[in-house]
């Protein structure tokens, strides 16, 4: 019997997150913290607040898990980041597609099927410059909280250019720029474009040519980047609804479909 | 005489006895509970590789000052040497051992020291490395008389090799072959057998012999054998299940790299045939489940190769080719005893990484089509730009063209230090999962 509840658990880099889902898909109940190195515990902790707020019906659901932190979760199923954020876009859009999904640690970008199945995958290499990590040490170094990016965006006269090779490198550019007097808005509207620059490259290494694209994961909260991305890729983006939550609601799917 | 006497006893009475020591001390070896392995019965065979790869490295321990040495690099025509007594080093395979046993970044540290770029092949920083320090697990590597290089693999190996010859003081030949588009034009061909000539009179030069043609025919006739047995060991893999991995042929390859031309090297193979034949009559795979048959483009990752093939075993994948593995079985079929320096020009001209990209879909189409593969993993080889470059076109053409779920896997075949585990771990698994 398929039960009626199901729990998925995204263990990332950065962020753990969790949501409960009922049989047609809805979400119950969410949560999205800060990710801890204890992640069996965070886990355990979360599992029992998303059974506790979804309800009795809740108390026998199975747990599907992903992210980094998967192997370390007790769970009925373990998944790749990539098959479940696949899932879980589908599951919101329905069309297939090219989804690019810029975590903490990676960026992803796959090409979904019609029945929502991954037909293929290109993720960055070995270096976090093409990822969320990327704009968050940026950002902190210039005092930019991540809510007021879009402000320090749309206020930008113009960008100045910032190179993606290497995030640490790329730190001690902006520390100079800083330093050289060059505006704070318009190094924020560089590092978006140098960052939608390096994601576009890997999506064309993934992309067929008109597919529409779709994003996910916590950098889709951030509309500038949206934006920058979509100017660089010369197409829309549509960003799949709770983007944060895409991973984990792959996950309490496949896991309910077992 | 001293000299020539202890490398004839290591071969003839040392290597034998380290194979019996070795067989006993395994006999001896407390032997606990059997694992619980995704792995089809180990080869057989693999006893004798392990006996004829030592006895190799063992016997080389002596070879300097008692018979003429050279190191070669992988695509070199060593036939040519086999009659003038040469005892070859392959720097390559002797790095690949290195990568093995994990020893590469302390060798790559010492020869980044001296100022080799990270960026340089890993082998060849591992062969400087070994060099310099004189760390390697086989002893000993004879000091050269001869240094024959062939710039039919990459460009690399004309900078190391002038490396190596300025640093050893010792005679460099070059064979240099033209890229082929399509098939090696006349006077493509006229210049490398020009070249072998020339090859021949320093040969002779330093081995202090002269060639007889009798004897590089004979010579010539067992390097074609051998690429044929190697080629008919690899083909028993079209079979369903496989009887081995292609994996566990990136290892049984040593003697068709380092020994060719030589006895040895065909005799193994017909015993490594002959039990895999007798493994598909029985239906006794390389791993126990094999459910996704898959091929492996470019160089192994030596460090990894174990991680690799148990992770994709647990799952039911199965490496069946690969198209390293393939390439020293192409090279038999234009090999002419009859005419050995200019049949071995025209094979050493169109080995895989001096063809163009067609010619590498090509082989990549006919090896998925003949092993019957459901996937492919392209190992983007950070040390090896020949090999990698064009991958992601070829991504394309084998999915589009045959249907193949495709993986590009960034790694470098000798050094650790570019290699994430996790994330390869990772990227191989998602691949996995979207076969379900």
């Amino acid at each position: 019997m398929t039960p009626s509840v199901a729990i998925g658990l995204d263990a990332g880099s950065t962020t753990f997150k969790a949501v409960a889902v009922d049989a047609g898909g809805r979400v119950l109940a969410a949560r999205v913290e800060p990710a801890s190195p204890r992640v069996e515990e965070q886990a355990r902790r979360v599992v029992g607040e998303l059974r506790a707020a979804a309800g009795p019906v809740a108390a026998d659901a199975r747990v599907g898990a992903t992210g980094y932190g998967r192997k370390r979760i007790p769970a009925a199923l373990a998944l790749t980041e990539i098959t479940c954020h696949a899932r879980g876009a589908f599951s919101r859009t329905r069309r297939p597609g090219v989804l690019v999904d810029v975590g903490g640690q990676d960026t992803k970008v796959i090409r979904v099927g019609p029945a929502g199945e991954v037909l293929d995958f290109a993720m960055n290499d070995k270096c976090a410059a093409g990822t969320g990590r990327f704009l968050e040490v940026i950002l902190g170094r210039l005092h930019v909280p991540l809510d007021a990016v879009g402000e320090h965006v749309a206020r930008a006269a113009g960008a100045v250019a910032v190179s993606s090779t290497c995030t640490v490198f790329a730190e001690s550019e902006v520390i100079s720029l800083v330093a050289d007097g060059a505006p704070i808005e318009g190094i924020v509207k560089g590092l978006h474009q140098a960052l939608a620059s390096r994601v576009a490259t890997l999506a064309r290494t993934t992309a067929g040519g008109g597919a529409e694209v779709f994003m996910s994961g916590g950098v889709a909260l951030n509309a500038a980047m949206v934006e920058a991305l979509g100017k660089a890729l010369g197409k829309p983006i549509a960003v799949v609804p709770e983007p944060q939550l895409v991973g984990a609601l792959g996950a309490a799917l496949a896991v309910m479909a077992r | 005489m001293l000299r020539r006497m202890q490398y004839e006893a290591a071969g003839r009475i040392g290597a034998p006895f380290l194979a019996a020591l070795e067989a006993w001390q395994r006999r001896l070896r407390p032997r606990g509970a059997p694992r619980e392995s995704p792995f089809g019965p180990p080869l057989e065979a693999t006893r004798k590789l392990k006996e004829l790869m030592t006895a190799h490295y063992f016997q080389g321990r002596y070879a300097d000052g008692a018979v003429p040495v050279a190191w070669v690099t992988s695509g070199f025509p060593v036939e040519v040497l086999r009659p003038l007594g040469f005892h070859a080093v392959y720097p390559e395979n002797h790095a690949a051992l290195c990568g093995v046993r994990r020893i590469v970044p302390e060798l790559s540290d010492a020869a980044e020291a001296e100022g080799y770029a990270r960026d340089l092949c890993s082998y060849a920083r591992t062969d400087v490395g070994s060099l310099l320090t004189g760390s390697t697990p086989v002893g000993r590597l004879p000091r050269p008389d001869l240094l024959a290089c062939c710039t039919n693999i990459c460009q690399t190996v004309l900078y190391w090799y002038r490396a190596l010859a300025a640093k050893l003081g010792v005679p460099l030949v070059l064979v240099d072959t033209p890229y082929v588009y399509g098939e090696a034009k006349p006077h493509h061909r006229a210049y490398v057998r020009a070249q072998l000539e020339e090859l021949v009179a320093v040969a002779e030069r330093v081995s202090g012999r002269k060639i007889d043609p009798e004897e590089l025919a004979e010579a010539t006739r067992k390097a074609k054998e051998g690429s044929e047995l190697w080629g008919e060991c690899l083909a028993a893999a079209t079979s369903k299940p496989a009887p081995w991995t292609g994996f566990d042929g990136f290892f049984h390859i040593a003697p068709i790299v380092t020994l060719r031309g030589t006895d040895a090297c065909n005799a193994y193979y017909r015993l490594l045939r002959d039990e895999l034949c007798d493994r598909v009559r029985r239906g006794v795979g390389g791993i126990r489940r094999e459910e996704h048959r898959l091929l492996w483009d470019n160089l192994p990752i030596w460090f990894a190769v174990r991680e690799i093939s148990t992770t994709l075993a647990e799952r039911g994948f199965n490496f069946v080719c690969t198209s390293y593995t393939n390439a020293w079985a192409e090279a038999g079929s234009r090999v002419d005893p009859a005419d050995p320096l200019g049949s071995a020009g025209v094979a050493y001209t169109h080995v895989i990484l001096n063809q163009d990209l067609r010619h590498r879909l090509d082989t990549l189409r006919r090896l998925a089509r003949e092993y019957q593969v459901d996937g492919a993993v392209l190992h983007s080889d950070r040390s090896c730009k020949p090999y990698s470059v064009g991958q992601v076109d070829l991504k394309e053409r084998l999915a589009a063209e045959l249907g193949l779920r495709v993986l590009l896997l960034e790694a470098d075949h000798n050094d650790p230090r570019a290699w994430a585990s996790e994330q390869a771990d990772n990227r191989l698994t998602a691949f996995m999962e979207s076969f379900a």
